[in-house]
C-alpha cells in the first residue's frame, strides 16, 4: 500500500536520510527504531508531505505523494499523524479537538462527528472528559486523544511519532494499550519508537534506521533475536536489558 | 523550493527529481510573475482613475504644490523637533507609569487592594474618555485651578494630559502579557530562592515584554501621531504649523507634508517591531 524509493533528505550538508527503501502492507504495523536522529522523525515527516524530500519516491495506493503538483491538503487527509509533544488544541475541549477534522475537512455534520467522537473517546475510556479541557489532562490522556484525533479522520496510514517519548513510565502503557487496539482493528501503522518490548510483541515488522541509512529490516522475532548488521546489533544492546 | 542535497557529495539525482525541481521551479516563476503583474495593474489602475478625476487639477494645485511645499518646509520641520521632544517625554513617562499600574494589578497581595481598585479605576477612566478630551480638559482645566506647583506651560500640560491617556492603554498592554506568562515560570523562579519581586523583573517581565513587543509599539506608533493633538491647546508642533501656512497661502500642502513627516518617523518603528518579532521567533521556537 505505501512504497518508499530511494527517498533522500538533506537540511544543507547533513544528509538526514540516504536513500530509503521501505514497503508497507495494508494493515501492516511497521515499526522504526535507531538512536536519536538516525532520521526516524524526519523518514514520518517526508511521509506527511511536512518536508520537501530531495529525492526518491512515495507512492500510497498508488498515488505519488512526491509529485509537486500533488494537493497536499487532499493527500494528508488520508494520513493521520500524532507527535510526541500530543499537540492538541489547548483552547478546544477534548470533544471538539477530536470533532474539528471531521467536521471542517470532511464536512460531517456535528451530530455526525460528535456521536462518531464519543464511541471513540468511550474506548479510550475518556468519554467522561469529553467537555475538559487538554490541559487539565494528564499526558497520558492527552496522548490518547491525540491518537482518536487522527483515528477519527479515518485514514489509510497512520504515523506515530515517538509517541510515548514525553510520557513518564506509567503512562506509557496506556497510550500503547490504544495503538495495539488500533492494530487490532486492521489500521496501517508505521511508528518510530523506543520501546522496545512494544516493538517486539506488537510490530509486523521492524526497521532499523542509523546515520539515515536503512541498516535493516525484518520480523521482530529476526530482528532482536538474530540481528544481522553489527551496528544493530550495538543498538539493540545498549537498548535491550541483556 | 529546490533540492537541497549537498553538492559535491557525488550524487546524481534521478530524471524524477530534476523533473520535480524543474516543475517547482516553473511554478514558483509562475507565482511570481502573477504577483508582481497583479500589483503592478491594481496600482496602475488607481493611478489612472485619480489623475483622470474631474477634479484632479485643482487637488494637485492645492494639496501636492512643489512651491508651497518648499516654502512651508523649514516652518514645519522645526515644529516637528516639538513633536520628537513631545514623544520621547511622554513615551519614558507612559512606560514608567503603565509599568506601575500594571505591576499593581497583577501582584495578588490583599494588602494593595485600594491601590488595585484605583488602579483599575485609572484605566477605566483614561481608556474610556477620547485622548482629545483629556487633551482639552487638561490643557485648560489644570491652569485654571490656579493651583501653586502645577505646572503652566503647554509642554508640560501636554505631556501630563498623553500620559496619562496612553498610560491606561499601555498599563492594560503590559498586564496581558503578564498575565500570558505560564505560572510554572513564576514557580521556576521562585524555587531559585528568588523573592516574588525579582522573579518578576529577572523572569516574568522580560518574557512578557517582549511577548507584548508588537501591541506596545503599535501604541507607540499611535503616540507619535497623536502628539498633533496637543495643537488645540496652543503648542505649535507640525500640524499647527502647516495650519498656519495654510491659513495665510490658502494653500494645503503645507498639510501634507507635516503628514509625510509623521509617516518619516513612524516607518522605522514599524520595521523595528517586525525585527523583533522574527528575532523573538528565531530565539525561542528554533525557526
Amino acid at each position: 500500500m505505501l512504497r518508499i524509493n530511494g527517498l533522500t533528505k538533506a537540511f544543507g550538508e547533513n544528509v538526514v536520510l540516504d536513500g530509503i527503501d521501505l514497503e508497507v502492507a495494508r494493515g501492516e504495523v511497521v515499526c522504526l527504531i535507531g538512536a536519536s536522529g538516525s532520521g526516524k522523525s524526519t523518514l514520518l515527516r517526508c511521509l506527511d508531505l511536512l518536508e520537501v524530500t530531495d529525492d526518491g519516491d512515495i507512492w500510497l495506493d498508488g498515488e505519488e505523494l512526491t509529485d509537486p503538483a500533488i494537493d497536499v491538503d487532499r493527500a494528508r487527509r488520508e494520513i493521520g499523524m500524532v507527535f510526541q509533544a500530543y499537540n492538541l488544541f489547548p483552547h478546544l475541549s477534548v470533544l471538539d479537538n477530536v470533532t474539528i477534522g471531521p467536521r471542517r475537512v470532511l464536512r460531517q455534520s456535528k451530530a455526525d462527528a460528535e456521536r462518531r467522537a464519543h464511541a471513540l473517546l468511550d474506548r479510550i475510556g475518556l468519554n467522561g472528559k469529553a467537555d475538559a479541557y487538554p490541559d487539565a489532562l494528564s499526558g497520558g490522556q492527552q496522548q490518547r486523544v491525540a491518537l482518536i484525533r487522527a483515528v477519527a479522520m479515518q485514514p489509510k496510514l497512520l504515523l506515530l511519532d515517538e509517541v510515548t517519548a514525553a510520557l513518564d513510565p506509567m503512562l506509557v502503557g496506556e497510550v500503547l494499550d490504544v495503538v495495539r487496539d488500533l492494530k487490532n482493528e486492521g489500521h496501517t501503522i508505521v511508528m518510530a519508537t523506543h520501546e522496545m518490548a512494544f516493538a517486539r510483541e506488537c510490530a509486523d515488522r521492524v526497521v532499523f534506521l542509523s546515520g539515515g541509512v536503512l541498516i535493516e529490516e525484518g520480523t521482530p522475532e529476526q530482528i532482536f533475536t538474530a540481528p544481522r548488521d553489527p551496528r544493530t546489533r550495538e543498538f539493540l544492546a545498549r537498548y535491550l536489558p541483556s | 523550493m529546490t533540492s537541497s542535497l549537498p553538492p559535491g557529495a557525488g550524487r546524481t539525482l534521478s530524471a524524477r527529481q530534476l523533473e520535480r525541481n524543474a516543475y517547482r521551479q516553473r511554478r514558483s516563476r509562475r507565482r511570481v510573475t502573477v504577483a508582481a503583474v497583479s500589483t503592478v495593474v491594481v496600482l496602475g489602475l488607481m493611478l489612472v482613475v485619480v489623475v483622470n478625476a474631474p477634479g484632479w487639477e485643482r487637488v494637485q494645485a492645492t494639496y501636492f504644490d512643489w512651491r508651497h511645499a518648499r516654502e512651508s518646509f523649514p516652518a514645519i520641520v522645526d515644529a516637528f523637533l516639538l513633536n520628537i521632544r513631545l514623544f520621547l517625554t511622554i513615551e519614558l513617562l507612559v512606560l514608567a507609569l503603565a509599568l506601575l499600574v500594571a505591576v499593581v494589578r497583577v501582584i495578588p497581595s490583599p494588602a494593595l487592594t485600594p491601590l488595585k481598585i484605583l488602579a483599575a479605576l485609572y484605566t477605566d477612566v483614561f481608556r474610556g474618555i477620547p485622548t482629545l478630551l483629556v487633551v482639552l480638559l487638561v490643557g485648560f482645566g489644570v491652569p485654571a485651578l490656579n493651583l501653586s506647583g502645577l505646572p503652566t506651560s503647554l509642554f508640560w500640560l501636554g505631556v501630563i494630559a498623553l500620559t496619562l491617556s496612553y498610560g491606561a492603554y499601555v498599563a492594560e498592554v503590559l498586564r496581558a502579557g503578564l498575565v500570558s506568562i505560564h505560572p510554572t515560570q513564576w514557580a521556576s523562579g521562585r524555587a531559585l530562592g528568588m523573592s516574588y519581586g525579582q522573579t518578576l523583573r529577572h523572569i516574568v517581565l522580560p518574557q512578557a515584554v517582549r511577548r507584548v513587543a508588537p501591541p506596545l509599539i503599535n501604541d507607540f506608533v499611535s503616540l507619535q501621531k497623536d502628539t498633533a493633538l496637543l495643537s488645540t491647546i496652543g503648542l505649535v508642533e507640525a500640524l499647527r504649523a502647516a495650519q498656519v501656512y495654510s491659513a495665510k497661502t490658502f494653500n494645503f500642502t503645507s498639510l501634507c507634508i507635516a503628514a509625510l513627516f509623521f509617516i518619516v518617523v513612524t516607518i522605522p518603528l514599524a520595521r523595528f517591531t517586525d525585527w523583533l518579532t522574527i528575532r523573538s521567533l528565531r530565539r525561542e521556537n528554533g525557526i
